[in-house]
């Protein structure tokens, strides 16, 4: 390859900025070098219908052959950018890529349990199709699960699984479930759900060690005594964004690699873009956030493309986000960093309610519960900055549309 | 293998092969239909893969479910009575020849 734009990284942001490339007349060479075995795929399915045996892995991919080739997106599957040099890439098949524009969308990896025993055989991840197939097999043969955190991954876990008819335990270090991402009400919703499925869910505690008996997972340890029987052990503690490369680069990173809004980096000739990014918080336009979704590594990928071209336009999105637990549909639109109040609209207890997220009266995010209606109009909301009164949006019986044409934009 | 026949607002047609058991939608993103984005991989979360279903099918591939029709209502720009969104259609052999418009935009 001679010159062109080198996007390293095939998954979700890789593969929309080739494709934005493409859709804004961009004419020279465009490569797309992945380090996975398998065509470009979707993961969010992984922890939800692959997992639970209803898709299989040729439904994930995202593009079918012909459409990289119908754009001319010379795809390198199975292959590693090792080096990046000014102007040049290296691989682990030694191959020499020369490039004019560089982005990376190198995603994040799941971060790995260190206890004692992490290494026993029924120690389980979910990040990627392997570890999804290898979750798989070892979860038709599971009795008892130990699900090591109480995030989105970790509770979509527990929830096939005790779908399948395993015996479930959730073991969060946190004081409450997705706190990172919602609301107390709505992590305590969470927890009562699960537990009325009959998932065992534990708040405040800390694995120590993960017991074995022949190189096999046999059990798992906590902190204060506890000992729990498993047979299959899987972790969901978080990922860690894969920042190698721009550190190579000397590429400024912060929990991922700093953007700004329009994709670029501190070498501002270089793009990022996906769940390897931290970036201004989209909707206040403060401090740095990694938002770690399909619908955010799409847009941040159009972005990108935009300013390699020449055409640059900021990151404008309102972030979202949704989980699957059993047949409670969990949707997330904005960010609810530094919010100072939340209105609950709807009985939790009924599984369809949301909450909406205001800091000093400004609308920030909402987390809806089978209330699709709700999430929707907050999306609306922020994408046309028009206020959502928290007084009158905590009327659960008036639809929150109504609110949406009442109170136009100042 | 089923088709499904996609026409954008400009009269432009692309046929895509559909597998049975696929979501239109996914027929139409393996196959880079343009009009069709699918943001949210099918879970009836974005909306971007809204359709006017050609009224001969519409019989066969009837109404959207509840949650699908608040989507239609709040995230669309151009609903019709002929509107689904695409993901939460699964392609059968009955289904096959199907004929969708693109709405002029996607949200
Ligand atoms: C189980 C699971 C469930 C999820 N559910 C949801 C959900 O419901 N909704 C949602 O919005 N999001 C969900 N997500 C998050 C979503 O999948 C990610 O936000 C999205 O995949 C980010 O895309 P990306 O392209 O930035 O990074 P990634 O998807 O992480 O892809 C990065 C790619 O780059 C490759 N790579 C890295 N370094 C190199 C290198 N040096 N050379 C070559 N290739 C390299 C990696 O192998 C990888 O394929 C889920 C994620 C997981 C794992
Ligand atoms: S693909 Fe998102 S709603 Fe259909």
């Amino acid at each position: 390859m001679t010159g062109g734009v080198l996007v390293v990284g095939a998954s979700q942001a890789g593969v929309q900025l080739g494709a934005s490339l493409r859709e804004h007349g961009y004419d020279g060479p465009v490569t797309l070098v992945g380090a996975e075995p398998q065509p470009p795929y979707q993961r969010p399915p992984l922890s939800k219908a692959y997992l639970g045996g209803a898709a299989d892995s040729a439904s994930l991919e995202l593009r079918d052959q012909a459409f990289y080739a119908n754009r001319r997106i010379d795809l390198l599957p199975a292959e590693r950018v090792t080096h990046i040099g000014r102007g040049t890439a290296l691989t682990d098949q030694g191959r020499v890529l020369d490039f004019d524009h560089l982005a990376l969308t190198v995603g994040a990896r799941a971060r790995r349990l260190t206890v004692p025993g992490s290494d026993l055989t029924g120690v389980c991840y979910l990040r990627d199709l392997a570890d999804a197939a290898l979750l798989r097999r070892h979860l038709t043969r599971a009795r008892h699960v130990v699900v090591v955190g109480g995030g989105f991954i970790g509770l979509e876990v527990a929830a096939v699984a005790r779908s399948d008819g395993r015996s479930v335990t959730v073991v969060e270090a946190a004081p409450r479930l997705m706190a990172r991402a919602v609301a107390p009400t709505v992590s305590e919703f969470y927890r009562h759900a699960h537990a009325r499925r009959g998932t065992e869910v534990l708040l405040g505690a800390q694995l120590t060690r993960i017991d074995g008996e022949h190189g096999r997972v046999a059990g798992v340890s906590l902190a204060d005594g506890t000992r729990l029987p498993a047979d299959l052990v899987v972790a969901g503690v978080g990922v860690v964004p894969r920042t190698e490369l721009a550190e190579q680069l000397g590429l400024a990173c912060d929990g991922g690699i700093v953007v700004d809004e329009f994709a670029r980096t501190s070498d501002p000739s270089i793009v990022a873009a996906g769940d390897c990014t931290v970036m201004p918080n989209p909707v206040t336009g403060e401090g740095r956030v990694r938002l770690e979704s399909m619908p955010n590594a799409i847009a941040q990928a159009r972005v990108a493309a935009a300013t390699l071209i020449g055409k640059a336009r900021p990151y404008a999105d309102v972030p979202w986000f949704w989980s699957d637990q059993y047949d409670l549909k969990l949707q997330i639109a904005g960010v609810a960093d530094g919010y100072d109040q939340v209105v609950v609209r709807g009985e939790p207890e009924s599984e369809a309610f949301s909450a909406l997220y205001y800091r000093g009266g400004e609308l920030l995010a909402v987390n809806a519960v089978n209330r699709t209606a709700d999430y929707l109009v907050v999306r609306k909301a922020l994408a046309s900055r028009t206020p959502l009164p928290a007084d009158r949006a905590a009327h659960a019986d008036v639809p929150l549309k109504d609110l949406l044409v009442a109170t136009p934009a100042p | 293998m089923p088709t499904v026949t996609f026409v954008s607002i400009d009269g432009s047609r692309h046929t895509a092969d559909a597998r049975v058991g696929e979501s239109v939608m996914a027929a139409a993103v393996r196959n880079g239909v343009p009009g069709i984005i699918g943001e949210c991989g099918g879970n009836a979360s974005c909306a971007t893969c809204h359709v006017y279903v050609g009224e001969d099918f519409m019989p066969l591939v009837g109404p959207p479910g509840d949650l699908e029709d608040d989507m239609l209502d709040l995230a669309v720009s151009d609903r019709r009575p002929t509107s689904r969104l695409s993901c939460q259609i699964s392609v059968t052999d009955a289904l096959n020849g199907l004929a969708v418009e693109t709405p002029k935009e996607q949200p």
